[in-house]
């Protein structure tokens, strides 16, 4: 295609990208310069390196975004590839994405009621003899319930990218006398990475900052970044220290970003050649 | 024997499925619930759903929330597959990089700081709060999602397909209906629907954005919850639920039909032939 | 392609059906006059039922939207993309407000029913001469304990939350001058200390109550305590009075060393675009058997004495509610920090937060 229609076609997305992400960062970046008496100064900055909370706040952080994605990839992933092995695969599938359409604080709403003293949990683990638990409010509960939620988003990129997988090379695999376990570890899992890398960078991010269920189902035991910046711009009306709190996550993340997109182009050459 | 770990894979489904629908079940067992608590069912009764119908406040949000939804996701649609069509043919690597990550950007920040950094955005635009700012924020954070999942689509695309098309004179405009969209249709679908989905859940961006009376769902569920649970709610969850399996069934039996007509050309396609004979 | 075209059709078809059904469902509420008040309160503030009165009375739309804290309607009041023609604030955002010039100075010859208020409410610091807001509710901030859990009357004062007995058991507003007030006042200091050393003192106090800490929520208090999820909580006055009805198993005490007391005034923000429907929704609620109806729908305590009159009894004369002269002496209203302090003592409770963890 030539460069000229080229601009014209694209032209609607660059103005997002004008509009919605570079001005946004750009007042982002301005804020975070930004004290909380409304002058120009460094000292948020200097505040978020200095200051032990806010490192180990954003040290947590990672360590649940990180544990949430994991545990979310591990149920996910056989889920998909047992998908793509069913009968009826696309109405599995469908059956599987429809929780996501019901509202997240619907769901939310649900766990704490299934999880509290008087809850159904409760009530089972009365009745098996493990007696009442403080369920609500705990670090495993809330973890439960962001898996529960992401899931759907992790199985969908993971699903379509063995979904692609050219039967032919299966067959191929087959052929060659393969073992549908041999054929899994060398024809399926490598060329299934690439949904499993979408699946990861639209679960990890989301549970960097989800401050509902922080609150919600953690009873705000659980300090997230994501936490972090609500109550900053929310509550404190510190903008510039919300401001900082995003940009540090928002530098971060583009340099995970680079790196396993540079990885991701090696490996295929590779593989091409 | 293969029978048998055909079994086990079953279960396994089956056990997903049911963890992923308890929740739903559970509001929308103890939506008949008479005592009014999420806690002990202590006998049957529609009034919720009663209270529902004549809670014209809620049912009008329900509507506005399915329209942004709506629409929301055919704008970033658009926007988001021809931006991945301007991504994939860029010709220097390092624009492309660039791009890719502009376009990761919002993906990457959550949600908070794009509903802060877009309530600073409409702050100093002037623009009013309400309707359009929720839509405009929609459509901006479910673009790079579509490009996430149109991309890949275009990497699979056979080439040679193009450049035996431009070889055969057809134009820019040509090359794109007849052969980068077709190839790409999947990832355009998936992303319509992933879009639709983050839209639907959204409540952060949201809770940030509006004003003047607009809300959606997950706000007004938001402020209401917190006064503790309305089994009104979990009416509204029950038939929202209905209305997803209603469409999605409605989504398959269409997909199933497709299916099997598409079958049966391809049987007769003499081109298919080729296809699988070419490496 | 021609099957994409289609489909988006179809979807631009959908939104224009859902459209003209939100433009149909605002028509049968009846009142599809073009002349609206937006009200901008905090959530389950208002007896529903007079605002169906108040549209019927005047003929105005009521367009009506909640928020959770002061902070958050602050932003949106102070971003300038709204329009309310009433919100109501707490005292100290009010003050905060009334100085930033995001609220709009009232005609008092428009005001028809002042003269129903109690004067200990009117002409506060906050507001001298009312000429920036008129009383909505007042409270105190208490202890709330279920006695099915805790032996009745073993709760008196602050210090009794720092028991042992009571690990994992208590809930906590979510709010940064609530909690640090609650250690300063503990410690015999007042809620408004501006004094690093003291503020730091509290704050060593509060770790130490970390432990018997179980959540630190907001609104969600009310559920929680009615279901008997927690045996004690910190709540507010008026939320305090709503669980006690839904269940009897719960008390409110004010504590011995003293709490907070706060009001919520009403106010016409500076960008409202409706004057007169405000000026007419404020004398509607000063009006005795409005307020009287309101307070006793909410259980918060009304400033309109005129509507005190047509409260019931066993209601104003609860000293937990309504608390005596003597009482009132140990309470305390929060001022204005500035923003020095006020980040300050945020960053303590936040800090306060991240302790939890253990």
């Amino acid at each position: 295609m030539t460069s000229k229609q080229n601009r014209l076609l694209f032209f609607p997305y660059f103005i997002w990208i004008g509009l919605f992400v570079l001005i946004p960062i750009g007042l982002l970046i301005y804020q975070s310069f930004i004290g909380i008496e409304g002058t120009f100064t460094l000292e948020n900055i200097v505040t978020y390196f200095t200051s032990a909370t806010y490192l180990t706040m954003t040290l947590q952080s990672f360590i649940y975004a990180f544990l949430i994605t994991v545990i979310t990839l591990l149920i996910s992933y056989p889920t998909a590839y047992f998908l793509t092995q069913a009968k009826r695969k696309d109405l599995w599938m469908l059956l599987l994405i429809l929780p996501t359409w019901i509202n997240v604080l619907l769901k939310a709403y649900a766990f704490i009621g299934l999880l509290s003293q008087d809850g159904s949990v409760n009530g089972f683990f009365d009745w098996i003899g493990l007696g009442r638990q403080q369920l609500l409010f705990t670090n495993a509960s809330f973890l439960l319930v962001a898996t529960y939620i992401e899931i759907p988003f992790m199985l969908l990129p993971i699903y379509n990218a063995i979904e692609e997988i050219d039967p032919n090379l299966l067959n191929a695999s087959r052929d060659l006398g393969a073992s549908s376990w041999e054929s899994f570890k060398n024809v399926i899992f490598p060329l299934s990475l690439s949904g499993v890398r979408s699946g990861i960078q639209v679960v990890f991010i989301p549970s960097l900052s989800l401050f509902m269920l922080t609150r919600l189902i953690g009873g705000n035991r659980v300090i997230t970044l994501g936490t972090a910046i609500e109550q900053h711009f929310l509550v404190t009306q510190n903008w510039g220290m919300g401001s900082t709190i995003g940009i540090v996550l928002i530098v971060l993340m583009v340099l995970t970003m680079i790196l396993t997109s540079g990885r991701k182009k090696g490996k295929k050459g590779v593989g091409r050649s | 024997m293969k029978k048998k770990s055909f079994s086990w894979a079953n279960l396994y489904l089956i056990l997903i499925f049911v963890l992923l629908y308890t929740p739903i079940l559970y509001l929308i067992f103890y939506s008949f619930n008479a005592a009014g608590t999420m806690n002990a069912f202590t006998g049957f009764t529609g009034e919720h759903y009663q209270a529902l119908a004549d809670d014209t406040r809620l049912i009008r949000i329900a509507l506005d929330t399915f329209r942004v939804a709506l629409l929301s996701s055919l704008f970033a649609t658009v926007i988001g597959t021809l931006g991945a069509i301007g991504i994939f043919f860029v010709k220097q690597r390092k624009t492309q990089t660039t791009l890719l990550g502009l376009n990761n950007v919002l993906l990457v920040s959550p949600d908070v700081i794009i509903g802060a950094s877009f309530l600073l955005l409409f702050t100093i635009a002037g623009f009013r709060l309400g309707f359009f700012s929720v839509l405009f924020s929609h459509i901006a954070f479910s673009i790079p999602i579509v490009v996430l999942m149109v991309l890949p689509k275009l990497e699979e695309m056979n080439l040679n397909m193009v450049t035996a098309a431009k070889d055969l004179g057809a134009n820019n405009w040509q090359v794109l209906k007849s052969i980068i969209i077709p190839s790409i249709k999947p990832g355009i679908l998936a992303g319509y629907f992933m879009a639709f989905t983050y839209s639907i859940d959204d409540f952060a961006v949201t809770f940030f954005v509006t004003g003047n009376g607009f809300a959606t769902l997950s706000v007004e569920i938001y402020s209401r919850a917190r006064q503790g649970i309305s089994l009104e709610i979990n009416a509204l969850s029950t038939i929202l639920f209905i209305l997803a399996l209603g469409l999605v069934s409605g989504y398959y039996y269409v997909q199933q039909q497709q299916r099997t007509r598409r079958r049966k050309l391809t049987d007769i396609d003499p081109t298919n032939h080729q296809k699988a004979v070419s490496p | 392609m021609k099957q994409l075209i289609q489909l988006a059709a179809v979807i631009l078809g959908v939104s224009g059906l859902l459209y003209i059904g939100s433009l149909y469902v605002d028509r049968s509420e009846g009142s599809a006059g073009s002349d609206t008040l937006n009200i901008f309160n905090w959530g389950d503030y208002i007896d529903p039922a007079l605002l169906e009165q108040f549209e019927e009375e005047t003929g105005y739309r009521v367009v009506y939207e909640t928020f959770d804290s002061n902070e958050a309607m602050y932003t949106k009041v102070q971003q300038g993309g709204t329009a309310y023609d009433i919100a109501i604030p707490s005292e100290y955002m009010i003050d905060r407000m009334i100085d930033e010039g995001l609220v709009h100075k009232l005609d008092q010859s428009k005001i028809e029913g002042l003269d129903n208020i109690d004067a200990d409410f009117l002409d506060l610091s906050f507001d001298p001469g009312n000429q920036y807001s008129i009383p909505y509710f007042w409270g105190t901030l208490g202890i709330i304990y279920n006695d099915e859990m805790i032996e009745e009357g073993a709760i008196q004062s602050w210090s009794d939350l720092w028991n042992p007995q009571y690990k994992d058991d208590i809930m906590l507003i979510d709010g940064a001058r609530e909690i640090m007030g609650i250690g300063l006042q503990t410690l015999g200091y007042s809620l408004n200390t501006q004094d690093d050393e003291r503020l730091q003192e509290a704050f060593d106090l509060l770790e130490s109550l970390a432990p018997n800490v179980k959540a630190l929520v907001a609104d969600e208090i009310k559920m929680y305590m009615i279901q008997g999820e927690a045996p004690l909580a910190v709540t507010f006055s008026g939320e305090a009075a709503d669980m006690m009805w839904e269940n009897e198993s719960l008390h409110y005490i004010l504590p011995e060393e003293g709490s907070n007391l706060w009001f919520d005034n009403m106010i016409i923000p500076e960008t409202a675009q409706n004057e007169e429907a405000a000026y007419a929704f404020i004398n509607f609620m000063l009006r005795p058997e409005v307020a009287a109806q309101n307070a006793d729908y909410i259980g918060y305590s009304t400033p309109n004495e005129a509507a005190m009159a047509l409260l019931p009894e066993e209601t104003i004369e609860d000293p937990q509610f309504y608390p005596t002269e003597e009482m009132m002496e140990n309470l305390e209203v929060y001022e204005n920090l500035g923003y020095e302090y006020l980040g300050k003592y945020n960053d303590l409770f936040l800090e306060f937060k991240m302790l939890r963890r253990e």
